[in-house]
């Protein structure tokens, strides 16, 4: 088994190269000397098996930022058989050095020009066996997107390995910082072996981009895209949500209550509304995944996210966020968990964890079902989506609160200095691969925590044997009893505080919890709570439930991607302790008013 | 001789040469690295709104980039009229 490296410049097509050359069967995985995860897969080089590793795009392999820092990590870490710099054939002006840069390792190296298709819309024409003997490496020209070129490029690798000696040692490595050589050395390759026309005609792309980056206009139609996006991901993702919930009960009415009837009660419990429960829990994000990738990938893709980050960067770098924190705040408010997944486009860490930390903050479509329910139950219909717009308005100051607050820690170091690449049109293939890693990394990262979570709630709620379900003998009663001192202020009660518990799993099963600790359904349940509290209660805790804490599903997604644990627990106690704030203030606010 | 300017100053549809670039060293590179180095030319494209960042074409690439850091490339303006 060899190791190969892809190496390159952002926006050079390395993904969609890696994806074209490895399909589904690519995985990230941990590896040594770096903390973020990497994407690798075995593929068949000539008679060599080659295990193909994505590297992060970097600008500079000496450069400062934390892509660049894991690149040389990982080369210095895991030793590699050969490298593939992938360059962007129609940008070989400023991207030659970094092929002249990774030929200085001294590592077997294989120049694949990525992109021709582009490169001769423009009028580019490359020598490719005159650059090949100019840099010393072989070169191979290919497309990526269109699969052109494919099998010459892995021929060329396979011919590489052929030749590869054992990976030499890292002490060469550091003979470097030879920059002004290597400029001089790019000048004279580019000169001889590549034909730019001076001055490039207006493309689609250039008037494309002069209605959607336009001064005025720019803004409001990138608000209407990801509202029609957004509309999109929930209108397609929500039905297939509730047809996974469906299945799932469908099953367990169906099959699973009858054969697990001889079962005592608790075992029975713990199989149906514990394990299977979870199991549900877990399945029901799937669509909501897929979907979401879907169109982020598309969005990624096409080169509007970039743009994106142009036009909303001067309102969001108060915040210490840029353009691409915004798209996935937005769409935060439909599901957290695949916007927190979605961070991964923001490449500078402490960036990355700011807007995890304000995601959770935007208020979810589940959210949305439990505030809808309690709304209608209290309020008249004419006030009713008042409160709703109110409790959007406070999830948004909670983030702008949240991200004020942390800025500061969580600092960029990254300068804002991002390339816009052209206009591209994405592949549905490559489109519909993105979906499908993305569902099968959370499938194996969050669900046993998820799992676990689902039981032990329920375990609270039905220990001891013999106690009423979620009754005040539970632990989870217990819980609510002592944590009085500390809700009692907010307007909470005990048998709220159990909600709350049921809430931790995931928000909208608050509302099946009232059914449970009330013993009601509908109307009843309904009137039942207008009767228990009164407006200023069950406002205060909407906010409560709105702030208090990320949803188990977000909380593993959040251990997950930020693969730290201290960071978690901040995500978890700083909106635990905002909650407890905004609901004091707001409950004894109005109480101090007299209402 | 032509003006030097910041190009941070720069108007939409101008044209010019890079003359010098002031940054640290980690921006220094990543500038490089975009292909702003002395002597490329370069055309500011678009400027966005609320001083937000500017876009600026330099052969077949196209940047983005904040006030502050263009403040520190100073071009050396194409005279008007000649693109």
């Amino acid at each position: 088994m060899k190791r190969v490296a892809l190496v390159g410049m952002p926006n050079t097509g390395k993904s969609t190269l890696f994806n074209r050359l490895t399909g589904a069967s690519a995985r990230t995985g941990n590896w040594p000397g770096v903390t973020v995860e990497l994407a690798s897969a075995r593929v068949l080089a000539g008679r060599h098996m080659v295990e193909l590793v994505d590297l992060p795009g970097l600008y500079d392999l000496h450069g400062f930022s934390d892509d660049e820092r894991v690149v040389r990590h990982f080369l210095e870490a895991a030793p590699v058989d050969a490298l593939v710099v992938v360059l962007n054939a129609s940008q070989l002006d400023r991207q030659l050095a970094l092929a002249l840069q990774v030929k200085a390792l001294g590592l077997p190296t294989l120049v694949l020009l990525n992109m021709t298709d582009e490169a001769r819309r423009h009028g580019i024409r490359i020598d490719e066996a005159g650059l090949a003997a100019g840099l010393g490496l072989p070169v191979a020209a290919l497309s990526a997107k269109l699969g052109t070129g494919q099998a010459g490029a892995v021929r060329r690798l396979a011919s590489l390995l052929d030749g590869a000696g054992p990976a030499r040692d890292a002490a060469l490595r550091e003979a470097l910082e030879e920059d002004h050589r290597r400029e001089a050395a790019v000048e004279s390759l580019l000169a001889r072996h590549v034909h730019v026309p001076p001055r490039l005609s207006e493309t689609a792309s250039d008037r494309l981009d002069r209605v959607v980056l336009h001064p005025w206009l720019g803004l409001p139609i990138f608000f209407l895209a990801m509202l029609a996006i957004f509309q999109a991901v929930f209108l397609l993702g929500s039905p297939l949500q509730d047809g996974v919930e469906a299945l799932f009960d469908a099953v367990r009415k169906s099959a699973l209550e009858a054969l697990l009837a001889p079962l005592p009660d608790f075992a029975r419990g713990i199989l149906l509304d514990g394990v299977w429960a979870g199991v549900g829990t877990v399945a029901a994000f799937v669509p909501l995944i897929v979907v979401f990738f879907f169109f982020l990938a598309a969005v990624e893709d096409s080169g509007y996210l970039s743009r994106a980050a142009f036009l909303t960067d001067s309102l969001m770098a108060r915040l210490g966020l840029d353009g691409r924190a915004f798209v996935m705040l937005l769409m935060g408010f439909g599901c957290n968990v695949p916007a927190l997944m979605g961070t991964r486009v923001m490449r500078d860490r402490p960036m990355r964890l700011l807007s995890m930390l304000t995601i959770p903050l935007s208020l979810c479509s589940a959210r949305l079902q439990v505030f809808v329910f309690i709304a209608a139950a209290i309020f008249r219909p004419a006030v009713a989506p008042w409160v709703l717009f109110g409790l959007y308005v406070t999830s948004f100051l909670a983030v702008i609160v949240t991200a004020l607050a942390f800025k500061g820690r969580f600092a960029s170091r990254e300068p804002f200095v991002i390339e816009l690449p052209p206009w591209r049109a994405p592949t549905l293939r490559l489109v519909a691969l993105r979906g499908w890693l993305e569902v099968k990394h959370f499938l194996r990262r969050a669900t046993t925590f998820i799992f676990v979570g689902v039981v032990a709630v329920w375990l609270l709620t039905h220990l001891p044997v013999g106690a009423a379900p979620a009754g005040p003998a539970t632990l989870a009663g217990w819980i609510g009893h002592a944590l009085q001192p500390v809700l009692g202020p907010l307007g909470i009660d005990e048998r709220l505080a159990v909600a709350l518990l049921f809430g931790f799993v995931a928000k909208e099963v608050v509302i099946g919890a009232f059914a449970v600790i009330y013993g009601l359904e509908g109307d009843a349940l309904a009137g039942e709570l207008a009767r228990s509290m009164d407006w200023v209660a069950a406002t205060s805790f909407m906010i409560f439930t709105l702030v208090y804490t990320p949803c188990l599903s977000a909380i593993a997604t959040l251990r997950t991607e930020s693969r730290s644990v201290g960071f978690t627990a901040l995500a978890i106690a700083w909106p635990l302790g905002l909650a407890w704030v905004a609901s004091f203030a707001f409950y004894q606010g109005m109480r101090a008013l007299g209402l | 001789m032509s003006e030097l300017r910041p190009l941070s100053d720069l108007n939409p549809g101008d044209h010019g040469v890079i003359a010098a670039v002031h940054a640290p060293e980690d921006l220094g590179k990543r500038l490089t690295a975009l292909g702003f180095s002395t002597g490329r030319p370069l055309q500011l494209v678009r400027r966005a709104l609320l001083r937000g960042p500017l876009q600026v074409r330099l052969g077949t690439t196209d940047v983005a980039l904040r006030l502050a850091e263009a403040a520190g490339i100073q071009v050396r303006l194409a005279a008007p009229g000649s693109a």
